[in-house]
């Protein structure tokens, strides 16, 4: 339940986040060719992606704030095993980036009249910088997890004795430009699609549209394109360091040489004995990926089961805080059709909103399509980055279950942690009280914001562009 | 190593407990001071740009806890649980509230969202008084640092005194800081108001003060009272720094009573947290003490401008249409 608890609130954090990451660069950008070129068709443009990034940022901010505690209520045997390590980069995150975020966007927001032009674009830059600072740190906390370095065994605790390792670990080296990539794929498929609806409506200020439907198109290629060289680099790593991640996002079977790659399967791939699944694959694809190498051997969960048994032991000690699951057998295998219908969901849905990108460029180029289905089209594939953000996290996460802190082959022996070990000793009516209520503010915060990003994204240029007072102030935010 | 982290938590908590004493005050006064829509973006307007900077000292003193003394962090938070879930919807709601409040042109919508900031905001000051209590006047912990006993263990009549004490000073804080940022009468209005109520307001705190520290805390209702005084003969700014140095005193004293304990068990001191027993190792803090050696100044230095940016006095004057 406590797991039920983390994964909706953070899975809902991370709807916001990316749109933040990618848009309040893209805005820093545009406000920059404003200030150099003083052409207002850049001025609309910054205000009016400008004001959607204000209305997220603030359900980020207030899911974060969640985030942050979370980990004391309903994980604090896990805060008191890792704390000593995981804290830190929390704590850096707090300290170097969200100090410069908050303050830094509330000069940008309430400072258009107030500060000299360029002073005040380099609130929007330092702004933008910041979410990229808080995105590193909180993933070099969550690649600890999965990658434990930088540490020693004292009295049963990992402490850490190098910083630098955790910063510098190769896995949020891959991991941190995986998902910034991953943050513009949002961003620019975010402006393609409302521009191509704006087009089509025929809105007024048919250049700022144009404009950034160009702008989103270009981003959202180059994004796909970093997604797919991090998230290869990402893979390989992954092979090293989490096998049976790996094994499991494939749902590979036995051990194969050359291994190949599986598109798409039919039938019940949750059995571990991979009966009844016919699945289309692409030969030895799997061992490029794994190894860059066509003929290379790859593990296959049959074969990994018990290596981790002789690593990590057969069965859960017994220990009254596990509950039922004291003493029993561990299951070492991820939850399957998770981790395999979570990589290929990610992969796809991100394919496929850089196509749609592409295609959207291609046929407005000229004239824009009179039919109904082209908006609808145009916003429904709003979804698809998020989906594939959202997919990469699940399976990310779901496929290190077992563990909450994953062993590291080649790192400290006798770092790792069992998900069952890590929750608080809390009643569980408090978790689901807590469960319930956060689910059912989100649930009516999210209809807010989409309420009110639907409200500003018709609304158009007018409605966001500031109403000069006959004094001369500004309007203000409030 | 530990001490000086121990003295750096003390230090953030003051920090939040006076920049987001004054913007809970604000909004828990939001329908009082604000007669119309107008006075009421007036008084949103004051804290616009900074409550969000407001809001990461708590974060901070949050993540800094959980780096220092990960035993401290892991045995309140899910000590509190149900009191901390509370207080996490009320900061979700205002802070939302905040923003949204203005994006759509309609009377019901704000009223709406009024309502919100206005619960949300006495719902944050009495949570995180709480909070700070319980931490200081201990919880029902066993041997592992679980709680043992109701899930309502935090909310004893002691605790509830500290609820009070903090909602009470962001009160009278918020109102003093309205007069330093308005002009005409909603001034007044606000002036009069905190040196109305202040003598019950504060009340609460004095006694929290002297259940843990006894007669020290007249010192404390001194500094107050001071505070009130020069509020009243219209010295808004002179009255903020005292009730600043109000709070820094109650900080310094609840954490100072508290030390070398971090959390106190209710049912054995054997097993109440300590600093040397909840810290983390001396490498960790040590990377935390230069993070925090280059952080926090800058951190001072452009939350200080962004306070003199925005230094003017508003008024109804300057909200569009009037
Ligand atoms: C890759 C990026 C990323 C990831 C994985 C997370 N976050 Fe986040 N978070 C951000 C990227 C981000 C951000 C882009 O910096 C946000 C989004 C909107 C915003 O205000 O900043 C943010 C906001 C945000 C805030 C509010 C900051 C403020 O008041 O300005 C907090 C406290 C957290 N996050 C904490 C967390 C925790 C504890 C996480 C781990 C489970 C987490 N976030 C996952
Ligand atoms: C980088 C910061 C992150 C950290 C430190 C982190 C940490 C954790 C922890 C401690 C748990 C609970 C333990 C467990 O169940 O294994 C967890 C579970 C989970 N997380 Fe993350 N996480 C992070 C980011 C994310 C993001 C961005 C998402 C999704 C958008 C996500 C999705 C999930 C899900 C779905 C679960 C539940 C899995 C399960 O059922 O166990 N996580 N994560
Ligand atoms: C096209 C090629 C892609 C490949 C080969 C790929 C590969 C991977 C791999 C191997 C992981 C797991 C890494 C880990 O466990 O830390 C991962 C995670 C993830 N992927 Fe992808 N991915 C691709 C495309 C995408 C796309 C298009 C998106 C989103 C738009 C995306 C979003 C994510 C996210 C959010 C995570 C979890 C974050 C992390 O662990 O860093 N990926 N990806």
């Amino acid at each position: 339940m406590a797991r039920w608890q983390f994964g909706i609130t953070t899975v809902y954090h991370f709807l916001m986040v990316p749109l933040t990451i990618g848009l309040s660069l893209l805005v820093a950008m545009m406000q920059t060719a404003w200030v150099r070129t003083d052409d207002p068709k850049y001025f609309a443009m910054t205000k009016f992606w400008g004001k959607l990034l204000l209305i997220n940022f603030a359900m980020g901010v207030v899911t974060g704030i969640v985030q942050e505690f979370q980990f004391g209520m309903a994980w604090s045997e896990y805060s008191r095993f890792v704390g000593d390590v995981f804290g830190a980069p929390l704590a850096m995150e707090g300290l170097v980036a969200f100090f410069v975020e908050s303050t830094f966007l509330g000069l940008w927001i309430f400072g258009w009249e107030k500060l000299p032009r360029r002073v005040h674009l380099a609130c929007a830059w330092a702004f933008s910088l910041a979410t990229m600072a808080s995105a590193y740190f909180i993933l070099a906390a969550n690649s600890w997890m999965q990658h434990p370095v930088g540490i020693e065994m004292v009295d049963g605790r990992p402490q850490l004795n190098s910083i630098w390792a955790v910063l510098g670990n190769n896995t949020v080296l891959a991991a941190f430009p995986h998902t910034i990539a991953g943050a513009f794929a949002v961003a620019g498929a975010f402006l393609v699609s409302i521009s191509a609806w704006h087009l089509w409506k025929k809105s007024e200020r048919e250049e700022v549209w144009r404009a950034s439907l160009k702008f989103g198109t270009w981003v959202g290629v180059v994004a796909f394109a970093g997604l797919s060289i991090s998230g290869d680099v990402q893979g390989k790593l992954m092979f090293e360091q989490q096998p049976m991640k790996m094994a499991a996002a494939e749902a590979l079977c036995h051990t194969e040489q050359p291994a190949s790659f599986s598109v798409f399967a039919i039938g019940d791939v949750s059995r571990p004995d991979c009966e009844n699944v016919k699945s289309i694959t692409v030969p030895a694809l799997l061992s490029f990926l794994a190894h860059n190498d066509f003929s290379s051997e790859v593990k296959g969960i049959q074969d990994l089961v018990p290596l981790y048994q002789q690593k990590y032991g057969t069965n859960y000690p017994v220990d009254e805080r596990l509950g039922e699951l004291s003493g029993k057998p561990i299951d070492y295998v991820p939850a399957l059709p998770v981790t395999y219908w979570g990589f290929r969901l990610m992969i796809g849905f991100g394919a496929i909103a850089a196509g749609i990108g592409l295609l959207t460029l291609w046929i407005t180029r000229r004239k824009i399509p009179e039919g109904r289905w082209f908006p609808i089209a145009a916003l429904a594939s709003i979804a698809t980055p998020f989906l594939a953000n959202s997919f990469g996290w699940i399976f990310t996460e779901m496929g290190r279950q077992p563990f909450v802190v994953v062993p590291n082959p080649s790192g400290v022996d006798g770092v790792w942690m069992f998900t069952a070990q890590a929750v608080s000793s809390v009643h569980p009516g408090e978790i689901l009280t807590s469960l319930i209520a956060l689910t059912a503010a989100y649930g009516v915060l999210a209809c807010v914001e989409v309420f009110l990003i639907r409200k500003y994204v018709r609304g158009g240029i007018a409605g966001v562009m500031p109403a000069k007072t006959d004094d001369g102030t500004l309007a203000f935010a409030y | 190593m530990e001490t000086l982290w121990f003295c750096v938590i003390a230090l953030l908590w003051l920090g939040y407990l006076f920049l987001e004493g004054f913007d809970f005050g604000v909004g828990m006064l939001l329908p009082v001071l604000g007669r119309d829509n107008t006075e009421r973006r007036v008084m949103i307007n004051t804290i616009g740009p900074v409550w969000d900077g407001n809001e990461v000292w708590l974060l901070v003193a949050g993540g800094a806890t959980f780096a220092a003394f990960p035993g401290w962090y892991a045995a309140l938070f899910s000590a509190a649980y149900l009191p901390l879930t509370l207080f996490l919807l009320a900061l979700i709601g205002r802070g939302v509230a905040f923003e949204y409040r203005g994006k759509v042109d309609s009377d019901r919508w704000r009223r709406t969202w009024d309502t919100v900031i206005v619960i949300g905001s006495w719902v944050a000051a009495l949570g995180v008084g709480l909070i700070i209590s319980a931490t200081v006047l201990g919880l029902p912990l066993n041997a592992n640092g679980d709680r043992v006993g109701s899930v309502f263990a935090a909310v004893r009549w002691e605790t509830v005194l500290g609820a009070l004490a903090i909602a009470g000073y962001a009160l009278v804080h918020g109102a003093t800081f309205v007069a330093l940022k308005t002009e005409g009468e909603i001034r007044d209005r606000a002036r009069r108001l905190a040196v109305t109520v202040a003598p019950v307001a504060l009340l609460p705190l004095v006694f929290l003060l002297a259940l843990v520290a006894g007669w020290w805390a007249a010192g404390v209702g001194v500094l107050a009272a001071l505070g009130v005084w020069r509020l009243a003969r219209g010295r808004e700014g002179q009255a903020f720094g005292l009730l600043g140095l109000t709070i820094a005193a109650t900080v310094v004293t609840l954490f100072g009573s508290l030390y070398p304990n971090v959390l106190p068990s209710t049912l054995d001191p054997a097993f109440s947290l300590t600093v040397a027993g909840a810290a983390s190792s001396p490498y960790t803090l040590t990377v935390m003490t230069w993070v925090a050696a280059f952080g926090t100044p800058a951190v001072l230095i452009y939350q200080g401008w962004t306070y003199w940016v925005f230094r003017k006095r508003i008024g109804v004057r300057h909200i569009p249409g009037h």
